[in-house]
């Protein structure tokens, strides 16, 4: 039997993963915090900026700000420009089928929004059906519950097993002929859970009900590809993914996003205006109103460049090793519960243990230099689902080394001698 | 442990949290109060006896961090056969205390063992945490009966 070497990485990709450089490229991770060493392990809430993102930023503002789609004069020129080509560095990332796809919004809560205020307003009527899950963040939740008190629609939830997987036999019980939308998170930003969302989407499809995907935990470690997906929307923020806070997407097949109502109304969205009559523009600009976020639009298209200049292969290989790494060297700790064992899963490690109270485990790391986050981490049904009312939850990027998570390994086992005494 | 840290997480504290005093529901109970913190999750239920004006007892429930814990624990030694006014006062000069915001002038004596709180100043994010059973007592001493939230 002949072996095949599968050859994954693009061209691009050949080159070594050089993690000092990477490091190099993030100037706050030389802060000092409590006299220590930053040890940033919460990506999952948000992840630092490399240069050429803060340079993008600062080059915007310094050579290129105007207003866009506007006006006749050189700057708008160029400002239009550098949006547009962010648009398109975007599409390109996600291999959407046209720029036309990409909708620039504030966030991933406010692509669902969209979604849940133009698809829920035309689509969702008395006695429908939107599908979730038990593992969703409050913003794939919240605005369902508003569509459905609205529409008087019904929310049905996916249960989540004791290992953090979405119960798919399940799911398939809850698909009827009422069911308008599925809305479901790609990467549990809780427990790290990468859901088979190409399989999820494909057996919606075959009731012809459209699918949404949450992707802020997946965009920044996972390939994506809306195309292979055959998701109908994806939303993202750029924050997560080493771009500026304030601008996400919403991506959505161009047929459909063609047959929603706009989501806001005001400038730019339109063309034509009297008091009797207005068309709207076409998309992706229906859904813009408004004065769109530029100069962080073109910051989120130099995080996409950085990325795929490294490549998201690369980097996800590197967040697979840390996170077996710090699997192996936090599991070992007496009376530790780790919360997420799917087999699948990405950059998150959530834990409690039964004597120390998350918050007390969240201050005495920040005084070792480590940042984590400790909380419900906005998934207040799934903590109940799993009887914690919290965890401590470490989170790597493209960044993190083993040597950070030694570093909170031995915070651990700091506070573990103090409480333990 | 680092100087601050130290101050946050005395000894009593810890001991506190450990084995919290008065941890338990009361069944004769005349007074109730729920208390809970989005923030970190933390719960407590408040059960008090009260008699002509007087806290004859008290005891409380819940899940919470070290600080919370302890600071319930504390509370529920300390009020225990005070009168109404005298545990609102003491909850008024506790939470100066705890944000910094004392009187220099102001005698601290009368808080007793609370005094191992006065690190929580340092913690401006944990001062919900050390109050909330405060918080809770003076609602269960209202007997308002609602879920009070820090946020």
């Amino acid at each position: 039997m002949s072996t095949k070497i599968e050859i994954r990485n693009t061209e691009k990709e050949i080159k070594t993963f050089d993690l000092d450089k990477i490091r190099e490229d993030f100037p706050i991770l030389s802060t000092e915090v409590h006299g220590k060493p930053l040890c940033y392990l919460d990506n999952a809430a948000t992840t630092q900026k490399p240069k050429p993102v803060i340079d993008a930023l600062n080059n915007y503002y310094l050579h290129q700000n105007s207003n866009v789609h506007r006006g006749v004069h050189y700057l708008s020129g160029l400002a239009t420009e550098a949006f547009e080509e962010a648009r398109i560095k975007i599409k390109k990332f996600i291999n959407a089928a046209s720029p036309q796809e990409i909708i620039f919004t504030r966030g991933t809560t406010e692509s669902i929004n969209l979604v849940a205020y133009s698809f829920g307003r035309d689509f969702i009527n008395e006695g429908d059906e939107i599908i979730i899950s038990q593992m969703e963040h409050h913003s794939n939740i919240v605005p369902w519950q508003l569509v459905a008190a609205d529409k008087k629609a019904k929310i049905k939830i996916i249960p989540v097993d004791d290992s953090g997987e979405l119960i798919i036999e399940e799911f398939e019980k809850l698909l009827t002929k009422r069911t308008k939308l599925v809305s479901l998170v790609y990467v549990s930003n809780s427990l790290g859970t990468i859901n088979p969302v190409e399989k999820i989407i494909h057996t919606a499809h075959s009731f012809n009900i459209p699918v949404l995907i949450d992707g802020a935990q997946a965009i920044q470690h996972l390939l994506v590809d809306v195309q292979q997906l055959d998701c109908d929307f994806f939303a993202f923020s750029g924050h997560k993914m080493y771009g500026p806070t304030g601008i996400g997407i919403l991506y959505g097949k161009q047929n459909l996003l063609e047959s929603m109502p706009p989501f806001m109304g005001g400038g730019d969205m339109i063309s034509k205006v009297s008091f009797e009559k207005t068309t709207y523009n076409e998309i992706p600009y229906k859904f813009e109103a408004g004065t769109s976020n530029i100069a962080d639009a073109v910051g989120l298209g130099a995080a996409v460049d950085y990325i795929s200049e490294i490549g998201i292969n690369s980097i996800a290989e590197h967040e697979k090793d840390l996170l077996d790494y710090a699997d192996k060297v936090i599991s070992g700790f007496e009376g530790i519960k780790i919360f997420g064992k799917a087999k699948n899963k990405a950059s998150v490690l959530s834990f409690v243990f039964d004597d120390i109270h998350p918050h007390d485990m969240g201050t005495f790391l920040d005084f070792e230099g480590v940042a984590v986050r400790t909380g419900h981490h906005c998934t207040q049904p799934l903590m109940q689902r799993f009887n914690v009312p919290a965890t401590t939850r470490a989170s790597f990027a493209m960044y993190n080394t083993k040597e950070e998570i030694d570093i909170l390994a031995e915070g651990i086992s700091k506070i573990i001698k103090v409480f333990r005494k | 442990m680092n100087q601050e840290l130290k101050e946050l997480y005395q000894q009593v504290i810890l001991d506190h949290n450990k084995s919290p005093r008065n941890f338990r529901k009361m069944e004769n109970a005349n007074h109730f109060g729920e208390g809970y913190n989005p923030l970190c999750g933390d719960k407590i239920d408040i059960y008090l006896l009260l008699k002509d004006g007087k806290i004859e007892d008290v005891s409380f429930q819940g899940s919470g961090c070290a600080i919370s814990k302890a600071s319930a624990s504390l509370m529920s030694s300390f009020i225990k056969g005070k009168t109404i006014e005298q545990a609102e006062e003491l909850f008024r000069k506790f939470h100066s205390l705890i944000t910094g915001k004392l009187d220099e002038s102001e005698s601290v004596e009368d808080l007793g063992k609370l005094k191992v709180f006065a690190g929580v100043r340092e913690f401006p994010v944990r001062v919900k945490c050390a109050s909330l059973a405060w918080h809770t007592l003076i609602s269960a001493l209202k007997e308002e009966n609602k879920i009070v939230s820090t946020e």
